[in-house]
C-alpha cells in the first residue's frame, strides 16, 4: 500500500516538473517576443524624439537578442504595480474601491502612452482586512515580480505588509494606511493623511466653528486607527473650547451592542458625538442613538466613507453626519469630474476618497518615476531606492489636493477637507 | 438611579438572547452528552433566511420567521444525521472537532451565498418604544419582545419536558440512554428531536439578536455562540431553568461591567466569570454533581 503510495507521489512529482518546465518555456517565449515589440517600438519613438533614445533602442535590442538564453524574466517593458486591499470581508467598500480607482488610472497612463513609454500592469490582491493575509498576499505579488506597491488598503495589514517591504527594500505607496506606523521606514509614504493628523484637525474643526461645547467620544480600543486619532484629538481638546465629558471604547469582538455607549453619552449631555472608527460600526451607533432618542451633532473620519452603502441601512439616519475626507465627488474641479464620470460609468456607483486616493497613487507613482528616471528593468530594491528621493522632490496636482509635497518621513502635506451628508448625498463644507 | 435601571434592562435583554441560544447547548449537552458548537452559526443562517425572506422579498415578517424556524430545524435534524449520529460511539473529542468543522462549514457557505458585507437587519418587531419616567428611561420594543419571548419559550418548554411524551423520554435519555432504550425508548429519534427544537430556539434567538442589534455577517453568530455556551456552563450545563439563570446573569454582568468597569474589558469580564465559577462550583449554579458509580 504503502509502496504504492509513494509511487504515485514520485508520479505527481514528475508531472507537476515537466508542467512547470513547459509552462516556463512558454513564458520565455512570450516575453522574448515582448521585449522585441518594445524594441521595436522604442525604435520608432525614437526617430521622432532623436539623440538619446536610440541608445535605449539599441539597449533593447540586446536585451531582446539575449532574452531567449538568460534575462527572460527581467526588462519587459513593463512595471509591475501591485495593489493590496480588502475586496471582500467587512472592509471591502474600501479595497473594492481602491482596486478600480487604482485600475482607472492604470488604464488611463497605459493609453497615454505610459510612464516613459513604458505600459504599467496592476495585479491587485484580497487581504480581506486581515494583517496576515495581507502578508500573504505581498507574497503572491512577490512571486508575479511586483516592482512597486501601492497598499495595503486599511492600517493593520499596511502594518505588517510593512515590515516586510522593509526588508525588502520595496517601494510601498499606502493610499489610505492612516496608522503612524503604517510609514515608519522610509521606504513607505502615504496619500492619506495620519490618523493623529485627522484627529488634530478634527478637533480644531469642532473648537473654531464651535460646533459643541460638551462632547463625547466612542472609539474601537482593538484597532489602531480609532485609538491614533482618539489620542490626538484628547490632546488637541485641551487647547479648544469644548470638553469630552465622556469616552467610552468598544472592541473588535464587542462591536454589536453600543447601548451602554450610547446611553453614556446621552447621559452626560453630550451635544456632539466624536465617532474614530469604521461605517459598519458607526451603522449600529447612529441606529442605536436613534432608538434611544439621542440627537447630537455626528462627528465622523474618513472611516465614515462608505455609510451610505451599507445594505439596507436606513440613510436618513446619517443625514447631517460630518466627517472629515479629502475628496468630495461633487466637486467642480476638472480632474475629480472626469474621475467621477469615468468612475460612474464603468462600475455604475459614486467613486469615496479611497478610489480618488487609489486614483492619486498611480499618477504619484508615475510622477516619482518620471522624476527619479527608473527603467522596469531595474529590480525592486534600486527602484525604491531611486523612488524614495524622488517623493521628496515632487508636488503633485491631483483629486485629493492640489500641490502636495512628501516628508522624507512618508507624510503628505495638504490641506484637510470636511463633508457632510445632506439627503443622501455627500457635499463639501466651508 | 434611571441609569442603573436602563443598563439593566439592557442587560436582560442580551441576557434574554443568550439565555434562548444557551438553552440549544444545554438541551444537547444534557441528551447526547456533546458540544454542538455549530449551534451559534445555526442563529446566523437562521437570521439571513429571515433577511433574504422579509428584507430582500418583502414577505411578512411573522411568515419569514415561520419560514427561517422550518429551515433551522431542517437544518439542525440534517447537521444531527450526517455529521454526529454516525460518531455517537466516537470518543468525545472526536464529535467535538466536527463540531467545530460544521460550524466553519456552515461560515464559510453563507460567506459563499451572501458575501461578506454587512447587511443591515430591519428589526421586525413593529412595537413602539416605551417611554418612561418622562423619556428618562426608554425601553425599545425588541427588548420587550426578547424578554417576554425568552420566558414564554421557557415555560412552554418546562412543560412540554415534565408532561408530554416525547418530553418524557427526552428525561429519561438524559438519565441514562442505554435503560431508556431497553425501555422502549427511540434514543435516536429523541436525540433528533432534541436537535429540531435547539435549532427552531436558534432561528427565534438569531431574528431576537438581529432586530436588537441590526448587523448580519457570516460571523454574527460565532461570538453569541460562545458566550452563550458560558452561560449554559455558569447556569450548569444540561439544566434548561441553568441556561436561563446563567443567560439572563451574563447578559447583566455584561452590560453592567460595561457600563460601570470598563467599556473595553467587558468581555474579558465575562470569561473571568466563567473560570470563577468553575473553580467555586465546577458544575455551574444549578448543575448535579453526578456520582460515579463504581
Amino acid at each position: 500500500m504503502k509502496k504504492i503510495l509513494s509511487l504515485c507521489m514520485a508520479m505527481a512529482l514528475v508531472v507537476s516538473m515537466t508542467a512547470c518546465g513547459s509552462k516556463d518555456d512558454g513564458k520565455t517565449t512570450t516575453a522574448a517576443a515582448d521585449n522585441a515589440t518594445t524594441a521595436a517600438a522604442a525604435e520608432n519613438n525614437s526617430e521622432a524624439a532623436g539623440g538619446e533614445t536610440t541608445a535605449a533602442a539599441a539597449g533593447g535590442e540586446t536585451t531582446a537578442a539575449a532574452a531567449g538564453e538568460t534575462v527572460a524574466f527581467t526588462g519587459e517593458g513593463v512595471f509591475k504595480i501591485g495593489g493590496i486591499g480588502p475586496t471582500t470581508g467587512g472592509a471591502s467598500a474600501y479595497g473594492i474601491a481602491v482596486q478600480r480607482g487604482a485600475q482607472i488610472a492604470a488604464d488611463e497612463i497605459n493609453a497615454a502612452g505610459g510612464i516613459n513609454g513604458c505600459q504599467v500592469e496592476l495585479n491587485f490582491q484580497d487581504d480581506e482586512h486581515d494583517p496576515e493575509k495581507s502578508v500573504n498576499a505581498y507574497n503572491t505579488l512577490k512571486d508575479w515580480g511586483v516592482q512597486v506597491l501601492v497598499g495595503s488598503v486599511t492600517s493593520n495589514p499596511c502594518i505588517a505588509v510593512a515590515e516586510k517591504t522593509q526588508a525588502d527594500n520595496m517601494f510601498q505607496l499606502t493610499p489610505s494606511g492612516t496608522a503612524v506606523d503604517c510609514v515608519k521606514y522610509d521606504n513607505a509614504f502615504r496619500m492619506c493623511f495620519s490618523d493623529p493628523n485627522q484627529g488634530l484637525e478634527s478637533a480644531k474643526y469642532i473648537g473654531e466653528n464651535s460646533l459643541a461645547t460638551k462632547v463625547a467620544v466612542i472609539y474601537d480600543s482593538s484597532d489602531p486607527y480609532s485609538v491614533g486619532i482618539y489620542e490626538a484629538f484628547r490632546a488637541e481638546a485641551e487647547n479648544q473650547s469644548f470638553e469630552i465629558v465622556s469616552a467610552e471604547a468598544f472592541t473588535a469582538d464587542s462591536k454589536t451592542d453600543f447601548s451602554v455607549q450610547v446611553q453614556k453619552a446621552k447621559d452626560a449631555q453630550a451635544d456632539l458625538l466624536y465617532m474614530p472608527f469604521y461605517y459598519t460600526e458607526a451603522s449600529l451607533v447612529l441606529q442605536e442613538c436613534d432608538k434611544q432618542s439621542y440627537k447630537p451633532v455626528f462627528f465622523g473620519v474618513d472611516g465614515m466613507d462608505g455609510i451610505l452603502s451599507v445594505e439596507n441601512f436606513k440613510v436618513e439616519l446619517a443625514n447631517e453626519l460630518m466627517y472629515m475626507a479629502p475628496f468630495v465627488a461633487t466637486s467642480e474641479d476638472e480632474m475629480v469630474k472626469s474621475f467621477v464620470t469615468k468612475y460612474e460609468t464603468q462600475f455604475g456607483e459614486t467613486p469615496n476618497q479611497f478610489a480618488a486616493d487609489a486614483y492619486d497613487c498611480m499618477y504619484v507613482v508615475k510622477a516619482a518615476i518620471e522624476k527619479a528616471g527608473v527603467t522596469p528593468d531595474m529590480d525592486a530594491s534600486a527602484i525604491c531606492d531611486a523612488l524614495k528621493t524622488a517623493m521628496t522632490e515632487i508636488s503633485y496636482d491631483g483629486i485629493t489636493g492640489k500641490g502636495i509635497s512628501w516628508e522624507a518621513t512618508g507624510e503628505p502635506n495638504k490641506a484637510p477637507m470636511i463633508v457632510q451628508i445632506k439627503d443622501g448625498v455627500t457635499v463639501e463644507l466651508q | 438611579m434611571m441609569g442603573f435601571i436602563s443598563y439593566l434592562v439592557n442587560g436582560i435583554s442580551l441576557g434574554s438572547v443568550y439565555a434562548l441560544i444557551a438553552l440549544g447547548y444545554t438541551m444537547v449537552y444534557g441528551i447526547a452528552k456533546m458540544l454542538n458548537f455549530a449551534h451559534g452559526d445555526v442563529i446566523m443562517i437562521g437570521s439571513f433566511v429571515v433577511f433574504s425572506t422579509v428584507s430582500t422579498m418583502g414577505l411578512p415578517p411573522a411568515l419569514g420567521i415561520l419560514i427561517s424556524v422550518a429551515v433551522c430545524t431542517a437544518l439542525g435534524v440534517v447537521i444531527e444525521r450526517i455529521a454526529y449520529r454516525p460518531l455517537r460511539q466516537a470518543s468525545k473529542l472526536v464529535v467535538l472537532i466536527t463540531a467545530i468543522g460544521v460550524s466553519y462549514l456552515l461560515q464559510n457557505v453563507a460567506l459563499l451565498i451572501y458575501g461578506a458585507n454587512t447587511k443591515s437587519f430591519t428589526s421586525v418587531v413593529t412595537i413602539p418604544p416605551l417611554s418612561l419616567a418622562d423619556g428618562a428611561l426608554i425601553i425599545s420594543g425588541e427588548t420587550i419582545v426578547t424578554i417576554l419571548a425568552c420566558i414564554v419559550i421557557m415555560i412552554v418548554l418546562t412543560l412540554f419536558i415534565r408532561h408530554s411524551k416525547p418530553g418524557r423520554a427526552m428525561l429519561a435519555v438524559s438519565e441514562d440512554g442505554g435503560a431508556a432504550q431497553l425501555m422502549g425508548v427511540n434514543v435516536d429519534g429523541t436525540i433528533a428531536l432534541t436537535f429540531a427544537i435547539g435549532s427552531a430556539l436558534a432561528a427565534v434567538a438569531g431574528v431576537l439578536l438581529c432586530s436588537s442589534y441590526p448587523s448580519l455577517t457570516p460571523y454574527t453568530g460565532a461570538m453569541p455562540g460562545i458566550k452563550a455556551f458560558v452561560a449554559a456552563v455558569f447556569g450548569g450545563i444540561g439544566s434548561i431553568p441553568g441556561a436561563f439563570i446563567g443567560g439572563i446573569l451574563l447578559g447583566i454582568i455584561e452590560i453592567l461591567g460595561k457600563a460601570y468597569i470598563s467599556s473595553q474589558l467587558a468581555d474579558a469580564i465575562v470569561f473571568a466569570v466563567l473560570i470563577v465559577v468553575l473553580l467555586v462550583k465546577p458544575t455551574g449554579i444549578l448543575g448535579k454533581q453526578i456520582q460515579e458509580k463504581v
